[in-house]
């Protein structure tokens, strides 16, 4: 194929009616405050991981939402677990909890 | 005195001696069953201890811990009576005992119910008055060990008398246990009684036993007598056989706890033989409950650490776990227990244990960052203003190849940037050589990671810390947060550092005159951070700090006793609100007299505190920073 020094970007539409809703349900039942969270970034702004690498809470605690786990397998074990997000969330959202129960879910699917 | 029956037996000793024989094989097998658990050092450790001079220091520490319940006595005087008074009363009961046997049936020493029931076998005789000094000290301690069970059943309705708020709810196997000790005594006391004008009987015995005695032109009492011995020993033999499912397990492993503790054997990274024997020391007192801040504070009693343990200890994991989660960390409890049961080291235990918290951790970008971005940014002598007074103390120690300090803000500074603004200041109006290592925002500490119970992960981060530390080569480390001092101070190995929290470093600089200081007109209380105080031990030096700056007030809840703030990084379960509860408790007790500012020296703290917004609330560092007096005559701003 000629290259025309751009390439296409694969299409992000989602099929909403596809999105598998079971990890986000289990993790909000174990940690309601999930729900809370209105994704305005503070966690990530202030994230000490973040410095050094792309962890993205934020993006994170969307894709769980998604049901895209793979990305979410790939980046939480680098959370040092600080919890400085906690500190600043405006919601009151235990973010530091949902990273750990967010493993904890994935570990028990073999996923990371 | 001799005997009445020559086969010194009668059928009611036999439930006392299914009992009796229950106990010591539970004892038998709980013994090996612990000791098979532990690792060959504290084995070794235990057979040790065994032989040499110290064992006497751990017969002194059961006789004052088990028998006479001194750390109780220390929190209430009633309520210490009411625990020494049956453990001690029942001890003695058995030692007079034992001696009244060797004195009038020394043939009968091999039988071990004999001492029990005494006065059924024996009879008073002319010729023995030396018994009426036993039957003097057998019923003094019966009177004492009846007081305390009446003063036990007082407490069960009445709880403010013994300076408790709140005590445990107790299940059906523990009712079952107390309710059987409750009878053992006074059912002695009327089989005693019953049978006085047989065995003779002092003050108490034979004083109630002539009473009944003019009962008997109406009722026969003496078709009474081994009705009532046959009761006390089936509520003997209750008491025995519920004793390894109930709260008075405490009674066997207490004793074995000390002599374990006084062994040497410490709590280990996991939960076993000395943790068990934790786990079965505690007695549900509920003395754990009133100091609680969950409990007293956020409503949240069943996350209290008696529970925590009754949980741990009947498998009940989930609930056990989700109290581990919710538990601040903050060693009120630790601190509030007469057996000494460390909870918060069990808990995290438990936490290290669970799957959820094997984090499956990935930090090579700090290892890898460290080529192309050091983590101290800053270099040694950037910092340091050129001017006036500070000059000269640049210039003396500019010579050296290190900065004098490493400065370790940590993360939880990076939120209050007043604190580290205030440090900054304070370094450069002391002419001291820094270097600040996480200016640009650092890694974290390890201890956070820890504190969820996980140790590889944590010491992954130690590693980089340790060396990017080492690297500056200061000798001194300053850090503003204390879950940092504490893992800095405790857990890692940096060799010839001197690591101080920024209070000891203040004090240090004021005492040397490198900096100083005048006294403000604003008054204050100091609330002692959890990790600085209980965890670290340090309550003197912020004091003697803001004594020079401010006009210290006092509250009752200082030192060991200081309150947590409820935001500990330990309590990754607890909501928001909770959290919010227990800092508004906190700092409403904190300000019952009205003070213009609360200082405190953990930035956690500060924003817990801060958030609330009823009261200033200043670190120490920045409240010292406000009170600088420089040497040039303009103020720095």
């Amino acid at each position: 194929m000629k290259d025309f020094g751009f390439g296409l970007k694969k299409s992000g539409v989602m099929d909403l009616d596809g999105i598998d809703w079971t990890l986000f349900r289990e993790i909000a039942a174990e940690e309601p405050s999930f729900m809370n969270c209105f994704y305005c970034g503070t966690c990530t702004a202030t994230c000490s991981a973040g410095k050094y690498t792309g962890f993205n809470l934020r993006r994170l605690q969307l894709l769980v939402k998604r049901g895209q786990w793979e990305e979410v397998a790939q980046r939480i074990p680098e959370c040092m677990l600080c919890g400085k997000c906690q500190w600043v969330c405006p919601k009151g959202v235990n973010t530091r909890h949902i990273v750990m129960l967010i493993n904890k879910k994935l570990h028990a699917r073999k996923i990371c | 005195m001799h005997e009445r029956f020559a086969n010194a037996f009668d059928p009611f000793v036999i439930p006392y001696m299914i009992g009796f024989v229950f106990v010591i094989a539970y004892l038998v097998v709980a013994l090996c069953y612990v000791v098979k658990q532990l690792p060959l050092s504290d084995k070794k450790k235990m057979v040790k201890h065994l032989f040499s001079y110290k064992i006497f220091i751990t017969v002194k520490d059961i006789f004052a811990d088990c028998l006479l319940h001194v750390k109780i006595w220390k929190k209430n005087k009633l309520l210490g009576y009411m625990h020494s008074s049956i453990a001690f009363g029942w001890f003695m009961l058995i030692v007079v005992g034992h001696i009244e046997i060797f004195f009038f049936a020394p043939h009968r020493v091999n039988l071990p119910y004999y001492p029990i029931f005494f006065r059924y076998f024996m009879m008073e005789t002319e010729t023995t008055v030396g018994g009426s000094v036993f039957f003097f000290l057998m019923d003094f301690f019966l009177l004492m060990v009846l007081s305390g069970i009446a003063l036990a059943m007082i407490k069960r309705l009445r709880r403010r008398f013994f300076g408790m708020k709140r005590t445990t709810r107790l299940k059906w196997n523990d009712r079952l246990g107390m309710y059987a000790l409750w009878c053992i005594f006074p059912l002695r006391f009327l089989a005693e009684s019953f049978t006085s004008h047989i065995s003779g009987g002092g003050f108490l015995t034979r004083g109630f036993g002539m009473v009944f005695d003019w009962f008997n032109q109406f009722i026969n009492n003496d078709a009474l007598i081994r009705p009532t011995w046959w009761a006390y020993s089936m509520a003997l033999m209750v008491f025995f056989l519920t004793l390894p499912w109930s709260r008075f397990t405490h009674i066997l492993s207490e004793a074995l706890l000390i002599y374990m503790r006084n062994a040497g054997i410490r709590e280990t990274s996991k939960n076993n033989g000395y943790a068990s024997v934790e786990i079965y020391s505690c007695s549900r007192c509920g003395l754990c409950l009133d100091p609680c801040q969950m409990v007293s504070g956020a409503s949240l009693r069943q996350m209290a650490s008696v529970e925590f343990t009754r949980n741990i200890r009947w498998g009940q994991r989930a609930q056990a776990l989700e109290a581990a989660s919710y538990c601040l960390m903050c060693n009120r409890c630790v601190q509030a227990c007469p057996v000494g049961v460390n909870s918060v080291q069990l808990k995290l235990n438990l936490k290290g244990a669970d799957i959820q918290y094997r984090y499956p951790h990935r930090y090579d970008y700090v290892e890898s960052d460290a080529a192309n971005r050091p983590l101290a940014t800053t270099p040694a002598w950037a910092n340091i203003l050129q001017s006036g007074a500070e000059t000269a103390a640049v210039e003396k120690t500019t010579g050296d190849a290190a900065p004098e300090v490493v400065y370790f803000a940590g993360c939880m500074s990076h939120l209050t940037p007043g604190i580290e603004r205030s440090m900054v200041r304070i370094f450069k109006a002391a002419g001291v050589g820094y270097t600040f290592l996480d200016e640009e925002g650092g890694i974290c500490c390890g201890r956070p990671m820890m504190l969820a119970g996980d140790r590889i992960g944590g010491e992954q981060l130690m590693a980089r810390n340790t060396e990017a530390i080492l690297a500056t080569g200061a000798r001194t480390l300053v850090c503003s947060c204390p879950i940092c001092y504490k893992i800095f101070k405790d857990t890692y190995k940096l060799e010839g550092v001197r690591v101080l929290h920024h209070t000891e470093y203040l004090l240090q600089l004021l005492e040397a005159g490198r900096i100083t200081v005048r006294k403000g007109a604003e008054t204050g209380v100091y609330h002692d951070p959890c990790e600085l105080g209980r965890h670290a031990g340090i309550y003197k030096q912020p004091r003697d700090v803001l004594y020079r700056v401010l006009n210290l007030h006092t509250t009752p809840y200082e030192g060991k006793d200081a309150l947590c703030c409820g935001h500990s990084i330990a309590a990754e379960g607890m909501p928001y609100k909770k959290r919010r509860m227990i800092a508004k408790d906190a700092l409403k007790k904190m300000t019952e007299k009205p003070v213009d500012v609360v200082v405190t020296a953990c930035p956690s703290c500060k924003r817990a505190f801060a958030e609330i917004g009823t009261v200033g609330i200043k670190d120490i560092a920045e409240i010292v920073c406000e009170q600088l007096v420089l040497p040039q005559a303009q103020p720095q701003k």
